[in-house]
């Protein structure tokens, strides 16, 4: 069965249709890039699957893990296991990193019916997990994200996933910013995140990112619809011929 | 002759006034009040037409009759907030309570006594200082404590005394029975090179009682006096108070002043830097819920050449609750080299919760650095959607934030278990706010 799986999604943001038609399918274990030209709506669709509230959703459904995801708020489908990473992650000066994660993992074990995690057993846990990303430990009791360096921020999106173990994972944008190493430290902590039971939805603009996460599917996001769906191989050519090319043909082979 | 001078102003307080004129006191004190008496005749309470009492709703004084304090002071269980290092003075309804305070042994030089104690031995410090630097003249509310003074906190750290322990004087006020008016008084004297931690903490034991406690702090060259503030009286308590500080060359006071309570709490805090290269840091946080008013009215005056002010307030408000902050800062024309900052920002959680902003620079000395500015703003949208996003609900992710605003001011209490306590008691009151705006 699959994990998510969205159906004809119509977005609209005061009026104006952003998502014109959307269908995608997740499965289990895959690894799904969402590529596209700026304002083509790739952010939009991370947003509304996170259940960001301004986002009117005028036709079409999304089903996850078995359920209408529409139906749930954010805290929600985050404990039923939905993560999305941040393009521009938040900066909230005077709640720690730490006491923001436990209280968030807490939040996701007692939806489960599980207990809650004590302080120390959660610090073993945390600090085994930011080796992933390579995180400093004073981050840990610093306040989110509040003076982190770009590279820093999309890091500790990744320290987040890691700690709170979705089993679905959008990440928005968070190649964008970063620098070859950066880059290379976040594709390490995602890889080592790849799961048969976890699902990855990569949103990124450049094809960069794939060389060191390698998708099982890619999707080009255009003008608000999937323009061409393809493997790895489709974002080699978008790297060669950018998204011009089938800005032009899926008309095309409409009128065809 | 004295009840000649009750006018029908005094209404609310003139058998409050009319019991304290008969107890006995030392002639120090029965002279203070005899010119409080005539200075609260000749002010009146304030009017909203005035100024500086524009936004203060004082209907609930007005309407009700206060009454003098209880003659038996009633038991009362200190453990729940005393600091458990802290050499303590209570006072209930402004009268010293031996029995429950717990100064300790005192090094040479040293006093932490009572005013009436103070004023009997002849200290030259309570001669000299108490009431030098209340604005008895103008400030009705000084004037009306001054009238009222019985008692009071006297602590004087001698020369060069660096104290670790903290001193803290408790005020508890009001009655479940009846509605009494209380004059909690504090005169502090840190001689040169002392340093020293005051914790002033206002509490509240039933009913709409008014407390107008008056604190003068007088700061020696080269001293430090950290003075925390906390007012948690009762939600139906009033509260108007006036803090007077001066300060003299190369010595430095900071504050933290949090006030919880009080369906009325206004107090006005004037700080004089009076000597070269003094320092003042004034911190602040008020939290207001239902229909509470909480006020500050700050004036920090330089006068004198390169001296720093600083000053963060902040307020966390829900309900119908108001808030006025009024800054002032006057720099003298001598004081060149001034350095004064002062931001006051606010968080409403409510679309009726209202703020008054008043920041206020009068600058007379063409060289100095002064900066100004105030926020009035709701819950960052952004921040609460981060938050959700992870899992953490939206009751949960409100109270994180705005327990995160007030933390910046908390977390500057030097007294750390008084610290601890504080952003408990404030994470509960915020919990309450959040609660009852999601119920609109």
């Amino acid at each position: 069965m699959s994990l998510l799986e969205l159906k004809n999604l119509h977005v609209s943001v005061d009026g104006n249709e952003i998502l014109k038609g959307i269908d995608l399918t997740v499965n289990p274990g895959e690894v799904h890039a969402i590529m596209g030209p700026n304002g083509s709506g790739k952010s939009t669709l991370a947003s509304v699957l996170a259940g960001r509230e301004e986002y009117e959703i005028t036709a079409g459904e999304i089903r996850y893990a078995d359920q209408d995801l529409l139906e749930l708020d954010a805290e929600t489908r985050a404990r039923e296991g939905l993560f999305l990473a941040f393009q521009y992650p938040v900066e909230i000066p005077g709640v720690s990193n730490t006491y923001f994660l436990r209280t968030a993992f807490n939040a996701i074990r007692s939806h489960r019916g599980e207990e809650e995690i004590d302080a120390m057993d959660f610090l073993t846990l945390v600090r085994e997990r930011m080796k992933l990303v390579k995180l400093d430990e004073s981050m840990l009791k610093r306040p989110i994200n509040a003076g982190f360096s770009g590279g820093e921020k999309k890091r500790n999106e990744i320290f987040h996933l890691a700690v709170l173990e979705p089993r679905l994972a959008i990440l928005d944008e968070t190649d964008s910013g970063l620098d070859i190493d950066a880059l290379k430290i976040v594709a390490d902590g995602v890889n080592s995140m790849r799961d048969p039971e976890r699902s990855f939805v990569l949103i990124t603009h450049y094809q960069r990112l794939l060389n060191y996460i390698v998708p099982d599917f890619v999707h080009v996001l255009i003008d608000g619809r999937i323009a061409r769906s393809g493997d790895r191989e489709l974002a080699l050519q978008l790297e060669d011929r950018g998204y011009e090319w089938l800005e032009v043909e899926p008309a095309q082979a409409a009128g065809a | 002759m004295t009840e000649s001078t009750v006018t029908a102003d005094q209404g609310a307080f003139a058998t409050a006034l009319g019991a304290i004129a008969g107890t006995p006191a030392p002639a120090l004190l029965q002279d203070l009040r005899l010119r409080g008496r005539e200075s609260f005749a000749t002010l009146g309470l304030p009017s909203r037409r005035q100024e500086e009492w524009r936004f203060t709703r004082l209907k609930g004084i007005e309407e009700e009759i206060f009454e003098a304090p209880n003659a038996v002071t009633p038991r009362i269980d200190v453990t729940p907030w005393r600091v458990s290092d802290a050499r303590l003075m209570v006072f209930v309804d402004g009268i010293f309570a031996p029995d429950i305070s717990d100064i300790g042994d005192l090094p040479d030089g040293l006093v932490v006594s009572n005013l009436v104690l103070g004023a009997t031995s002849g200290s030259e410090a309570v001669t000299r200082h108490l009431g030098s630097l209340a604005p008895l003249a103008e400030h009705p509310f000084a004037a009306l404590n001054t009238a009222l003074i019985a008692d009071g906190a006297f602590i004087h750290v001698p020369a060069r005394m660096e104290l670790d322990r903290p001193i803290q004087v408790v005020f508890v006020s009001g009655s479940e029975d009846r509605t009494t008016l209380s004059a909690p008084r504090i005169l502090i004297v840190a001689e040169a090179g002392s340093r020293a931690t005051v914790v002033e903490h206002h509490l509240g034991n039933g009913g709409a009682s008014l407390s107008c406690p008056v604190t003068e702090i007088v700061i020696g060259e080269k001293a430090a006096l950290n003075h925390v503030v906390v007012q948690e009286e009762d939600l139906s308590a009033h509260h108007l108070g006036v803090r007077q500080m001066q300060l003299a060359a190369d010595s430095r006071y900071s504050a933290q002043s949090i006030s919880l309570g009080g369906a009325l709490a206004r107090t006005d805090i004037g700080v004089v830097l009076d000597g070269e290269r003094a320092e003042a840091s004034l911190d602040g946080l008020y939290l207001g819920d239902g229909s509470q008013q909480a006020n500050t009215h700050l004036t920090v005056r330089h006068a004198s050449p390169n001296c720093n002010s600083h000053q963060l307030y902040k307020g966390i408000l829900g309900g119908r609750a108001k808030a006025v902050f009024n800054g002032r800062i006057i720099v003298d024309q001598d004081a060149q080299k001034t350095d004064a900052k002062q931001s006051n920002r606010n968080l409403l959680l409510s679309e009726d919760a209202v703020v008054n902003s008043n920041p206020q620079l009068e600058i007379f000395a063409d060289d100095v650095r002064c900066t100004h500015g105030s926020t009035i703003g709701r819950l960052d949208e952004d921040a609460l959607f981060y938050l959700r996003s992870r899992g953490i609900g939206r009751a949960e992710a409100i109270q994180l934030l705005t327990l995160a605003f007030a933390g910046e001011i908390l977390e500057r209490i030097p007294v750390e278990e008084l610290r601890e306590r504080l952003e408990k008691t404030v994470a509960l009151r915020l919990a309450a706010i959040s609660e009852s705006k999601e119920r609109e």
